[in-house]
């Protein structure tokens, strides 16, 4: 069963429609071709509408689709083998993070990802995408050891943000993500990440300092989610949109402004109408941008790094 | 009901004729609510005498008590907020900016300086809270890379004092990626071995403790001071019971780990000299 958002579902009830018409012709055998092609003409033509002109906030409904695909889903489709590496060898396993190494046509790389859950089981384990310290130190280790062993590095980004927990704070969050920014400015290996859904804050940032960051198109990364900015600035939850709005949270307003590299384009409609060809796009999208990194030393792709972070601000002299 | 009655009769001084002490002359301390004279606080490095509560004290301040003689060249004193995102809430960011440079003198919520102390070449950033929290925007990012900077270029090593709510939203994916500018310089910094002390004091949270403030090669805070990524508020709403007292103070975060002392402010200079003669 298809979940709907509020701008999908006039799209819907005309997909609807159009199975009636195609049902009830071949029941009753009746030629309707022509009224089936009207019909399709204007599906297309109102899903294009829609989704060349989707609000900020509509973006941020879309990256967060229950039926979007998450982290593992596309790890299973891009590679032909998947071995996950589970726990930070300190404390625990986290497993609102996961990671481990994948052959991605016929070369290996390491995988990093927040994972979401899709039932309210899987969320409760997954911690709906929410790491806790121990899962930011995992991702470290593994990174560590893609480097020992000179394999690429990729993160998938999708978290609500880091957790906000009483066990977390005692475990030190802070100082995980904190030290994730600064060993992963240092990593040898090429490192590419890529916003898949909710890039929300230093619980993405944490896993997103690379080489090449870059964004699916209904995707958001911010400092802040728009509900929490509205809370914030707006002292009520009711401001989200215009939050999102100011936030420029968007892939277009963030590659605008420097703050990330490059965006991956969706099937129209969104990433979670067709987990393959998205797959096959992001796949395509990291093969590609590893054989541009591979041009340069370690020592050039280090400079590269922490040179085009440093350049990130705005201020007057 | 005798607690409603006057015991002692005939005291009965009018309002108008009640003699406050003139402004500035005497500090209450909001935590024990006691009476110091300002120039005792003062001396005391701005703590009280009666509870050892540390006030909430600014860059003007932490430079005067560190620096030799109150003796040291600011580093980029003139750089200013920019409005990458145009962005307005219940107020435009640009006016935010003015109005609150108007009321604290300061350009942005942080300052950066050379000079010594006790005879030590030191580099110093310290955060003011009264700009918007302390928040950190562009400008905050930027002068502290590029203090960092400085001490890298003259091996001289860099004390951080962090007092922040976290990240500016005004800035939204600008402020955030000055958690990654500054990481990154402290990596640099790390790598050629030049000694980071971060001092953590109330409060210090959000994107600074993710990023700068727990990178020290000595993490080390005030007494009392809130230290932790989540705001208590968050974190209540979160888990939906209350917080243990103490939870996220300076002690707890000692106890779990996270510092390598706490330092009462009236030794703070000798402590940090001391440190980082040390390593010398």
């Amino acid at each position: 069963m298809r979940t709907l958002l509020d701008f999908e579902k006039p799209i819907a009830e005309l997909e609807n429609k159009l199975e009636d018409m195609k049902r009830l012709a071949a029941e009753n055998n009746v030629d309707v071709g022509v009224a089936v092609q009207t019909l399709e003409d204007s599906i297309g033509q109102l899903r294009r509408e829609t989704f060349q002109n989707l609000t900020r906030w509509q973006r941020v409904q879309l990256s967060r689709h229950p039926d979007r695909p998450y982290t593992l889903d596309y790890i299973e489709r891009m590679c032909d083998q998947f071995i996950e590496l589970h726990g930070d060898r300190t404390v625990a396993d986290d497993e609102a993070i996961v990671g481990g190494l994948g052959e991605l046509a016929g070369q290996t790389v390491l995988f990093i990802g927040q994972q979401k859950g899709r039932n309210t089981k899987q969320r409760q384990q997954r911690n709906f995408g929410m790491p806790n310290p121990e899962g930011y130190r995992k991702a470290l280790r593994l990174m560590k050891l893609a480097e020992k062993f000179g394999k690429p590095i990729v993160t998938l980004i999708d978290t609500p943000g880091a957790f906000p927990g009483l066990e977390a704070e005692e475990r030190g969050q802070g100082e995980a993500i904190a030290r994730n920014l600064r060993d992963m400015f240092l990593l040898k290996v090429p490192v590419i990440c890529i916003i898949i859904g909710e890039g929300a804050s230093g619980g993405a940032l944490g896993i997103a300092i690379g080489d090449r960051v870059l964004m699916l198109e209904n995707t958001w990364y911010s400092v802040i989610s728009p509900e929490s900015c509205s809370t914030i600035l707006w002292r009520s939850r009711d401001y989200k949109e215009q939050a999102a709005e100011a936030l420029k949270l968007t892939a277009n307003d963030m590659l605008g402004n420097g703050l990330v590299d490059g965006i991956v384009p969706e099937p129209l409609g969104g990433a979670h109408l067709d987990f393959e060809a998205i797959a096959q796009t992001v796949k395509e999208t990291i093969l590609s941008t590893l054989g541009e990194l591979n041009q340069f030393s370690p020592e050039e792709r280090i400079n590269q790094r922490i040179e085009k972070f440093s350049r990130m601000g705005v201020v007057q002299e | 009901m005798s607690w409603f009655t006057r015991k002692d009769k005939g005291i009965q001084t009018p309002t108008e004729a009640k003699r406050e002490a003139p402004d500035g002359l005497w500090y209450q301390c909001p935590n024990c609510k006691k009476v110091t004279h300002t120039r005792e606080h003062r001396a005391l490095a701005w703590t009280c005498p009666h509870c050892n509560h540390h006030e909430r004290i600014g860059s003007a301040d932490y430079f005067s008590l560190l620096f030799d003689e109150n003796q040291f060249s600011e580093l980029d004193a003139n750089l200013t907020s920019g409005d990458p995102l145009h962005f307005v809430d219940t107020k435009k960011y640009p006016e935010r900016i003015r109005a609150t440079e108007k009321k604290t003198g300061l350009k942005d919520a942080v300052r950066t300086g050379f000079g010594r102390m006790n005879d030590l070449d030191v580099v110093i950033a310290c955060m003011d809270f009264a700009f918007i929290g302390g928040s950190m925007g562009s400008v905050v990012g930027e002068k502290i890379a590029r203090a960092i900077d400085y001490a890298l270029a003259h091996k001289i090593p860099f004390v951080m004092i962090s007092r922040s709510g976290g990240a500016r939203m005004m800035e939204a994916g600008f402020s955030l990626m000055q958690m990654a500018k500054t990481s990154a310089k402290l990596a640099l910094l790390a790598e050629a071995k030049v000694p980071y002390i971060s001092l953590l004091t109330d409060p210090t949270t959000g994107g600074v403790t993710a990023s700068y403030a727990m990178l020290g090669d000595f993490n080390i805070a005030e007494p009392g001071a809130l230290i932790g990524f989540a705001g208590p508020r968050v974190i209540r709403e979160t888990i939906g019971k209350d917080l243990p007292k103490g939870f996220q103070s300076a002690e707890f975060v000692l106890e779990h780990g996270f510092l390598d002392f706490i330092v009462d402010r009236k030794d703070l200079k000798m402590k940090l000299s001391g440190l980082l003669e040390m390593l010398r």
